[in-house]
């Protein structure tokens, strides 16, 4: 009867540590969510909010008139990550195909952990290959002076979104039933046929998460871009233009500022937005996700 | 087994404390933390002092001038570097936390506006600098020189030599959206250096070699004009720096939280000396002359 007891209680505080546990992930999100609202409020006071969201010119210590539009950044942050997504989404689901239905098992049991190291390399190197590297590159190709651009920032992120990309894509081509593959064969099919009618869009959901959570990173990067794009604040005027992303004007001028000032308070309206963008993609993605699920149930 | 468990478990915390209790009680090292110009020199400065008195430990850390000084006022640093004299409303927040800032001058540079090696032109009077970095003039053929649209580079808005700059030669005016806004002055001289169509300012101290102690021969430092009428003049030119005739020369500063004591007095001290100043002329800066030292070390009481 005793031991009943205590086995009762070892059971509920075991419950109640990881109800804790599993509580304490969304109390962070919502005190993040809840701090940068808060800190974002007082820049209200004094800036526009119609200047805030239209318009482009972002200068806060200018000895003139202080303007606070994050127009421009908003519009580099989508660029540069657009850019990247184009450049990540092709190769990372063809070199994902490649893993998962053409390479010889030990061709795949190098290729995958080498592609996931590449994860592990530091923000800084890759930036810094932008500068030296890409660069010059960049500005022999396409003619300009120079190769501090939103391309420059697209290739490097691309980079750094498709080991996630290849990785978890692979997985979920994987983990499509050998039984939908063979049934496919038997009808006739060939190899080819089989991989983009059949394996491609029963795991599509997967894939879709993949490409989502590489956008995520892309979005979230900060030094990267911050080396390698040339943070002129302008409004973009194409690819071949220096951008200033949300995430560099943050990194850049978080460190300087007089605290509790409206330029302190505007960079955390900056963070809440850029917050909402990651959220909502976030959401999309988790949206996508279940519909799939559903259809395939 | 369980009193064993136990037994460890205590003496790691114990371990835990004790070794918590050393580092706090180890000898604190110096931190110096600012301006990107001269984080370099400080850094040499530092590495001599320390040789020549061991068991004196200096860390040095770049930023930009303003977080530097925001570093003194939050007393995160015993020694702020900064490019630029400090601003009104940075004093303001010296008094509101009780910080009483005495500053000394260190060095003098002859800020140095560069281009790519291939550009022809040679010199260029202030305000037509002026005009390139407001984006008034944003070809090089409106200045003499070849038809290519100018590429700007410069420094972050924490930076002092961006605020020196844009207050002498912008004429208090804003940069050019289009600028190009550098981590420091390294990344200006690497991007020039890339950029056909690029001009920069740097530190002097960036556009010498390190290896020859001579003016880089990788790209152009152009020589700087008052006005129309008056003669360009090189920043290597130390007379010319010295006069004032060459217009963009500063003086670079150092500031600590009241009177320097200790190994901080000690270093300060040590920039001040013959070896210490003859340290600064060779990694490309002017030393300061005697009245300036007698200044400093009168500002040290």
């Amino acid at each position: 009867m005793k031991k009943k007891k205590f086995s009762d209680l070892k059971e509920s505080v075991i419950k109640a540590f990881f109800f804790t546990n599993g509580i304490l992930t969304v109390m962070i999100l919502a005190s993040i969510f809840a701090l940068l609202l808060f800190t974002s409020i007082p820049a209200f006071r004094e800036i526009d909010l119609k200047e805030f969201f239209t318009s482009h010119q972002w200068n806060p210590t200018s000895p003139v008139k202080e303007h606070y539009g994050i127009l421009s950044m908003v519009a580099s942050t989508f660029m540069v990550s657009l850019g990247a997504m184009i450049i990540a989404i092709p190769i990372g689901i063809g070199t994902a195909s490649y893993l998962s239905d053409v390479a010889h098992w030990k061709v795949r049991e190098i290729v995958k952990p080498i592609v996931e190291i590449l994860a592990g390399i530091p923000s800084v190197v890759i930036g810094f290959l932008g500068i030296i590297l890409f660069g010059p590159i960049l500005a022999k190709i396409f003619g300009t002076s120079n190769g501090l651009n939103a391309i420059n920032g697209s290739l490097l992120l691309a980079i750094m979104a498709l080991p996630t990309i290849v990785s978890i894509s692979e997985d979920s081509l994987s983990a499509v039933p050998k039984t939908y593959s063979d049934a496919s064969l038997a009808l006739g099919a060939n190899r080819w046929q089989t991989l983009v009618r059949v394996k491609l869009p029963a795991s599509l959901s997967g894939i879709i998460a993949a490409v989502m959570l590489g956008m995520g990173r892309a979005i979230g990067e900060t030094m990267t871009v911050l080396m390698a794009t040339g943070n002129a604040p302008a409004f973009p005027r194409g690819f071949l233009s220096s951008i200033r992303t949300m995430t560099a004007t943050i990194a850049i001028e978080l460190g300087e500022v007089p605290y509790y000032s409206t330029h302190y308070y505007a960079l955390f309206a900056v963070g809440f937005v850029l917050f909402l963008i990651t959220f909502i993609v976030n959401l999309l993605s988790d949206v996508i996700l279940n519909k799939y699920q559903e259809r395939e149930q | 087994m369980k009193g064993k468990k136990l037994f460890l478990i205590g003496t790691l915390l114990l371990g835990f404390i004790f070794a918590s209790g050393t580092v706090y009680s180890a000898k604190r090292m110096i931190q110096i933390k600012g301006s990107d110009t001269i984080v370099n020199l400080v850094q040499i400065l530092s590495e001599e002092f320390m040789a020549i008195n061991p068991g004196k430990a200096i860390a040095v850390m770049g930023g930009g001038s303003g977080t530097g000084i925001a570093a003194l006022i939050n007393g995160t640093c015993d020694i702020a570097n900064h490019s630029r004299p400090m601003k009104s409303k940075e004093k303001k927040l010296c008094e509101e936390k009780r910080v009483v800032p005495r500053t000394f001058i260190i060095a003098i540079d002859g800020l140095s506006v560069i281009v790519h090696k291939d550009n022809p032109l040679k010199e260029m009077i202030m305000e037509k600098i002026g005009a390139i970095y407001r984006g008034d003039i944003t070809n090089w053929k409106e200045v003499g020189g070849p038809d290519m649209p100018i590429s700007l580079y410069g420094r972050q808005s924490n930076s002092g030599t961006f605020v020196f700059f844009q207050e002498h030669v912008l004429g208090k005016q804003d940069y050019s959206p289009q600028m190009k806004r550098m981590n420091g002055n390294a990344q200006i001289v690497e991007g020039v250096i890339q950029d056909k169509a690029g001009i920069g300012y740097v530190g002097v101290g960036y556009v010498i070699d390190i290896k020859t102690r001579k003016v880089r021969n990788d790209l152009t430092v152009l020589n700087v004009a008052k006005n129309a009428e008056s003669k360009a003049y090189s920043p290597m030119d130390k007379a010319a720096v010295d006069s004032g005739d060459y217009p963009v020369a500063r003086p670079l500063f150092q500031s600590t939280n009241g009177k320097p004591k200790g190994n901080v007095a000690l270093f300060i001290k040590f920039i001040n000396s013959p070896e210490g100043q003859k340290i600064v002329e060779r990694e490309g800066f002017f030393p300061i002359g005697k009245d300036i030292i007698a200044d400093n070390f009168k500002n040290m009481k």
